[in-house]
């Protein structure tokens, strides 16, 4: 077993880390405040080409791997985890199945601009009545001639109204009873008629990150935007939430990270009874907890990137990296804000942002419930 | 435009220095950086590289570790990069700029750039010293720099305001905070740095002995600043209390 990191690896992280520190951390509070996203932050990572880490250099990516890609998130998110979000849905949600399943033609014409960051990408799976029951989508794409007619509504579409490609997944079969075997995935564009966005929710967390409700009415696509064949909507929203899970986890890991660092260096210049509060053991044992947990975290996230990087089986590993490393996110950053005492409530300080954001990733991409659901679907068949 | 570029690594700027057991200075678990100054001296040389066509060499002398500053150097756009390891006990100044210096002379190259100093030890002497021994000419803390018709126009801090230099290639320059904003490596930068020719020379190499590069200077001893004394708060009624401060200024603190 190897656990060094390459040096193309440190140099990435090194990188991120700088950018991050420099450029998106001083926006960090205000953007979540405004719930805004400055979107010069954007040309810059697509500039250094983190837009489309894990792609091949033929499609406007950087030729990395899926565990640069997940260092570049954690890094990102131990500042920003909005930044996180940005850059793990625009990747692992909507480049990687155009990447994956995608025509040449398709590739060429989405997966290029996307990767090089000329368009940003979203995935539209979740309806109302379909969240964790994913096969259970009910917009409705109807053949009619060489195109297909869009009806229904997709919500909590992360970067929607923002980005300009979506992956949707929708109902050809309009047999209900043929559940996720119905479905069909799509490409469309921001800007086609028919397609518009509706409510932007107001969040708890990630608030600089972009969450609409997309509305098709009578919204007509081209046939040649069917990603895949017709009835494997399930299948390919299956198979990208797996990878997603990935850039979900080390999103959370990042955010675990970030809220640690603030805690421990807050615990040694915060003086109560004489003496910084990192030499009471019962802070100092929770400090010794919160960075054994990261780094348990960690190991579960690289490994998840390390399998798929290697072409090995890692839909379990990578729903085990999402649970734990989200639930150390929550978990830190609630002893971070603990350690921060009265001033950690307060906006004066991160980790009241850091513990608001870390809830999501619990949430999104799979629930932790969902989440044990599919861990247990491993073991148990 | 051949440009050479004499990089250092340095203690992150956030480091918390240490003494070890023998009152050295302890590099263990400090993060290691490019000198920021260099820095600015690589974006610069990357500049004319672009816009003249020209070739980036970055050169460094340190252990195994200081690859790394040479890599973010190779992955900013750099084209080559040399490292020397002298493994010596005892360095000066004077023991690094020879050693550099001769390495740089066994180069092509039309301007010589380097930090204006580096930030750990901050003795500012390795670029003059090397330009002393190639025999160029040396302008320091430039913050602005033009090239035309095989002379370099640059603009240097001076006390009080600013001093506008012409100086004739090949030539030293170091670099001050202002000359340029660095760019950070793309990912892609990244990947074509490991593809990049990076030499490794011994002392042997360069055909210098540790006698001919023995040091002239010798640190006696190294000690950290005593902790800063705890504030004093003045209490009273202000005007009382300003009365009591200019006192205590004048007489305690002997400042006024």
């Amino acid at each position: 077993m190897n656990f060094t990191l390459t040096e193309e690896q440190e140099l990435l992280r090194q990188t991120v880390r700088d950018f991050a520190e420099n450029e998106v951390a001083p926006k960090a509070a205000e953007m979540d405040e405004k719930e805004e996203y400055d979107w010069t932050l954007w040309d810059k990572m697509a500039e250094m080409g983190l837009t489309g880490i894990p792609f091949p250099e033929e499609y406007g990516g950087a030729g990395m791997d899926n565990l640069s890609y997940a260092i570049a998130v954690e890094e990102l998110s131990r500042v920003c985890a909005s930044t996180g979000v940005l850059i793990s849905a625009h990747t692992s949600l909507c480049s990687w199945p155009i990447y994956a399943f995608g025509t040449e033609e398709q590739k060429r014409k989405y997966l290029v601009p996307l990767a090089e960051g000329k368009k940003i990408g979203a995935l539209g799976l979740t309806e109302p009545s379909a969240g964790s029951d994913a096969g259970a989508v009910k917009l409705s794409a109807v053949r009619d001639g060489d195109e297909y007619v869009l009806n229904g509504t997709k919500i909590f579409i992360t970067n929607g109204g923002r980005a300009d490609v979506y992956v949707v997944v929708a109902r050809t079969d309009p047999d209900m009873s043929k559940k996720h075997r119905g479905t069909t995935a799509f490409i469309v564009e921001k800007g086609t008629p028919g397609f518009t966005f509706g409510k932007k929710e107001h969040k708890m967390g990630i608030r600089a990150s972009y969450t609409y409700e997309l509305v098709f009415d009578n919204c007509r696509i081209p046939k040649e935007n069917m990603l895949g064949k017709e009835g494997e909507g399930f299948k390919i929203a299956m198979a990208t939430l797996d990878g997603g899970r990935i850039g979900i986890a080390a999103q959370a890991l990042g955010i675990a990270q970030g809220a640690f660092e603030q805690a421990l260096a807050y615990s040694k210049v915060r003086e109560q009874f004489g003496r910084p509060i990192c030499a009471n053991q019962g802070i100092a044992w929770m400090l010794a907890d919160m960075a054994t947990r990261i780094e348990a975290a960690r190991l579960l996230v690289y490994q998840a990137a390390f399998l798929k990087d290697n072409k090995l089986p890692y839909g379990k590993e990578s729903a085990m990296a999402k649970l734990y490393a989200s639930e150390v996110a929550m978990w830190v950053t609630t002893k971070a804000v603990q350690i921060h005492g009265g001033y950690g409530y307060t906006r004066e300080y991160p980790v009241e942002r850091m513990m608001r954001d870390a809830k999501i990733t619990e949430i999104y991409e799979g629930t932790s419930e969902v989440q044990r659901i599919v861990i247990a679907n491993y073991l148990l068949k | 435009m051949k440009v050479v570029v004499l990089t250092k690594q340095t203690f992150d700027t956030e480091a918390k220095i240490t003494l070890d057991a023998q009152g050295k200075i302890n590099p263990e678990g400090v993060s290691l950086i490019m000198n920021p100054y260099d820095e600015f001296a690589v974006e610069e040389a990357l500049r004319i590289k672009e816009k003249t066509k020209g070739e980036v060499t970055v050169v460094s002398m340190g252990g195994p570790k200081a690859q790394d500053v040479l890599r973010q150097a190779l992955a900013m756009g750099a084209d080559r990069a040399v490292l020397i390891t002298p493994e010596l006990e005892e360095m000066d100044e004077y023991t690094t700029a020879t050693i550099l210096a001769k390495a740089v002379s066994r180069m092509e190259y039309d301007l010589i750039l380097g930090g204006w100093r580096a930030i750990d030890d901050g003795s500012a002497q390795v670029a003059g010293r090397v330009a002393e021994i190639l025999g160029l000419p040396v302008v320091n803390m430039v913050i602005k720099l033009e090239i035309a018709g095989g002379k370099v126009l640059a603009t240097r801090e001076i006390e009080g305001g600013s001093e506008v230099v012409e100086v004739p290639l090949p030539v030293v320059i170091t670099a001050q905070k202002g000359l340029n904003e660095p760019r950070y490596p793309t990912m892609k930068g990244i990947m074509q740095a490991k593809k990049k020719p990076m030499e490794k020379l011994a002392l042997s190499d360069l055909g210098l002995t540790a006698e001919e590069v023995a040091p002239k200077v010798r640190a006696l001893k190294y000690f950290l600043p005593s902790p800063r004394a705890q504030g004093k708060i003045v209490p009273g009624e202000p005007a009382e209390a300003a009365a009591a401060l200019v006192r205590l200024l004048r007489e305690e603190a002997k400042v006024i």
